[in-house]
């Protein structure tokens, strides 16, 4: 892999461009693997990448039956922040949110992380009751956030309507090193470098069966021919459900459609990532000057990656309330994505029924910001067979114990 | 716009008109059921790519809930029936085979 540089551009400038080479490789599957991750998203690339880097592992296959990123990754608003409030989720959220912070350095590819600020609105006085205790648990967490006053909300972004008839702010959780990044190049930057590492990223290739023996992972059916392998990791989001029954057993998941959209391009305006879960809406402003919104999901199960209608209107009705300048804005596009919601809404990285098959779900509507510490305890658990303190509360068989992580970490509402 | 058929009153109704419910025939478990039994009862779920029974309830009309049967990679909605009902109806399932012969039957 040529390493992307300032003297890199230079030196291709003076070649007219034509020695820039392929970020990944494009190989046909080879007979076996050390170990196969089903799912070419920002999870199963970054768990590649991990297996790589931490612990050496290198034979390794990503599947993807569509193309790399072309899952929720690529279809998210991008938010990251790690102010939950249990430990468990704080922990990983934050290993995630700080390993973004040398992401483009560690990949040598621009993730475009933009610690901007996250500000979540306490709309009702349970909010802020909520927000505050989140406050505290997260100073004794290690996880930099306060509660800030509805003035210095104002102060922050200026386009906000503090004082609405019906739910003014008062106050708001902060998150100066939230922010966003750039969904797919987040995609990009891990499979170039686990192209880099020699594993092979197989796209248009899709897992339709899981062979064992003696109740122990041996490889997978796909449409480009049977892979041996010694342990699987299935990181397939919305459809983890499908592969789950592939390995034969259910999961506590179920896929519903969460969309997103944008406006026009318009001059910047907001240098904050604003969500407000009570009236349903979140904003940012994205480089291009487009304003990304989303809001809730659908009731329903669905997998055509499309919502409805409905939803749109009230996550604009929610947000004209509380930025009046958007009133006569026009939407570009909009979209959806299809995103597993567990049980308690918390997402699972587990051993399973099967022997070395894992599993790696569940973040629904908020796990574009647990990307990188996602991979990283996933890889753990993939490669020594057991979890590490990362992973050690998500596993599937919380549900039968009754050891929920409860807490909205991926709500219908806003990540 | 998902539209239902509510079985009680007749109407046509919207998805806004109506709450959903989720995964239809549950079998409910409760105490001296086994951990496996309630587990499966509050959080396992068939979360099908294809046909798929549901509860919803006619919010904003008649209050009843009833069943749906629905294709969740389509949208097609196959038909709608009493709450009451222990199994999707026959004729219902044999309309549903007829249009996807893949489908493996309720179960
Ligand atoms: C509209 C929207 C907005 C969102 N906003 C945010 C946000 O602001 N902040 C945030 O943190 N999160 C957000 N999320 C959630 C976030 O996008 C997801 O949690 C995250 O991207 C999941 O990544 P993943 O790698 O697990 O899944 P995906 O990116 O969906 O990747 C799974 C991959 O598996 C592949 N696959 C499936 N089945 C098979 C098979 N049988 N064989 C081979 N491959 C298969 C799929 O094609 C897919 O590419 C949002 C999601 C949506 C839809
Ligand atoms: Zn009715």
């Amino acid at each position: 892999m040529k390493r992307y540089s300032a003297f890199a551009i230079a030196r291709e400038a003076l070649s007219n461009h034509m020695g820039w080479e392929r970020a990944w490789a494009a190989p046909q599957p080879k007979a076996a693997y050390d170990a196969i991750i089903i799912g070419a998203g920002g999870h199963g690339l970054a768990t590649a990448y991990y297996l790589g880097k931490n612990f050496g592992i290198t034979n390794v296959a990503i599947l993807e039956k569509g193309w790399l990123g072309g899952g929720n990754t690529g279809r998210n608003t991008t938010i990251i922040r790690s102010n939950y409030l249990q430990d468990s989720s704080a922990a990983i959220y934050e290993k995630a949110r700080s390993l973004y912070e040398t992401l483009s350095q560690d990949l040598n590819y621009n993730a475009m992380f933009s610690p901007r600020g996250v500000m979540m609105l306490a709309q009702t006085h349970h909010e802020v009751r909520g927000y505050q205790r989140t406050a505290h648990a997260n100073a004794l967490q290690g996880v930099v956030t306060e509660f800030i006053s509805p003035q210095r909300v104002k102060e922050l972004c200026p386009i906000l309507n503090i004082d609405g008839p019906r739910y003014p702010v008062l106050g708001a959780l902060w998150q100066a090193r939230g922010g966003t990044g750039r969904h797919d190049a987040v995609a990009w930057g891990y499979a170039r470098a686990c192209s880099a590492m020699g594993m092979d990223i197989i796209q248009n290739c899709e897992v339709k069966g899981i062979t064992s023996a003696n109740g122990v992972v041996t490889g997978v059916e796909t449409t480009k021919g049977y892979i041996g392998t010694k342990k699987i990791g299935i990181v397939v989001a919305g459809h983890s459900g499908q592969v789950a029954d592939m390995a034969g057993f259910r999961l506590p998941v179920e896929a519903v459609a969460l969309q997103a959209l944008v406006s026009e391009p318009i001059k910047p305006c907001m240098d904050v990532v604003v969500m407000a879960n009570t009236v349903h809406g979140y904003m940012s402003q994205s480089d291009k000057g487009e304003m990304v919104i989303g809001g809730g999901t659908d009731g329903f199960n669905n997998f055509t990656q499309r919502g409805s209608f409905h939803h749109i209107e009230e996550t604009l009705r929610a947000l004209i309330e509380t930025f009046p300048i958007i009133s006569r804005l026009k939407m570009l596009r909009q979209w959806g994505g299809i995103v597993d919601m567990t049980g308690d809404r918390s997402p699972i990285i587990s051993k399973t029924p099967v022997g070395n098959c894992f599993i790696n779900c569940g973040w629904g509507t908020g796990g574009f910001k647990a990307i990188p510490g996602s991979g990283w305890a996933m890889a753990e658990l993939m490669a020594k067979g057991e979890p590490g303190p990362l992973a050690a509360e998500f596993d599937m068989w919380r549900f039968k114990e009754g050891r929920f992580i409860d807490e909205s970490v991926a709500a219908g509402v806003a990540h | 716009m998902l539209t239902l058929e509510c079985p009680y009153c007749g109407v046509m109704a919207d998805e806004t008109e109506l709450s959903p419910g989720y995964e239809a025939h549950l079998k409910r478990y409760g105490p001296g059921s086994s951990d496996e039994e309630f587990e499966a009862y509050m959080f396992a779920r068939k979360n099908p790519k294809g046909v798929h029974f549901e509860r919803w309830r006619h919010a904003y009309g008649c209050g009843k809930w009833f069943l749906a049967a629905r294709d969740t990679a389509t949208l097609e909605v196959f038909g709608t029936y009493p709450a009451q009902s222990s199994a999707p109806p026959q004729d219902l399932q044999d309309k549903i085979k007829a249009k996807r012969p893949d489908w493996k039957g309720y179960k």
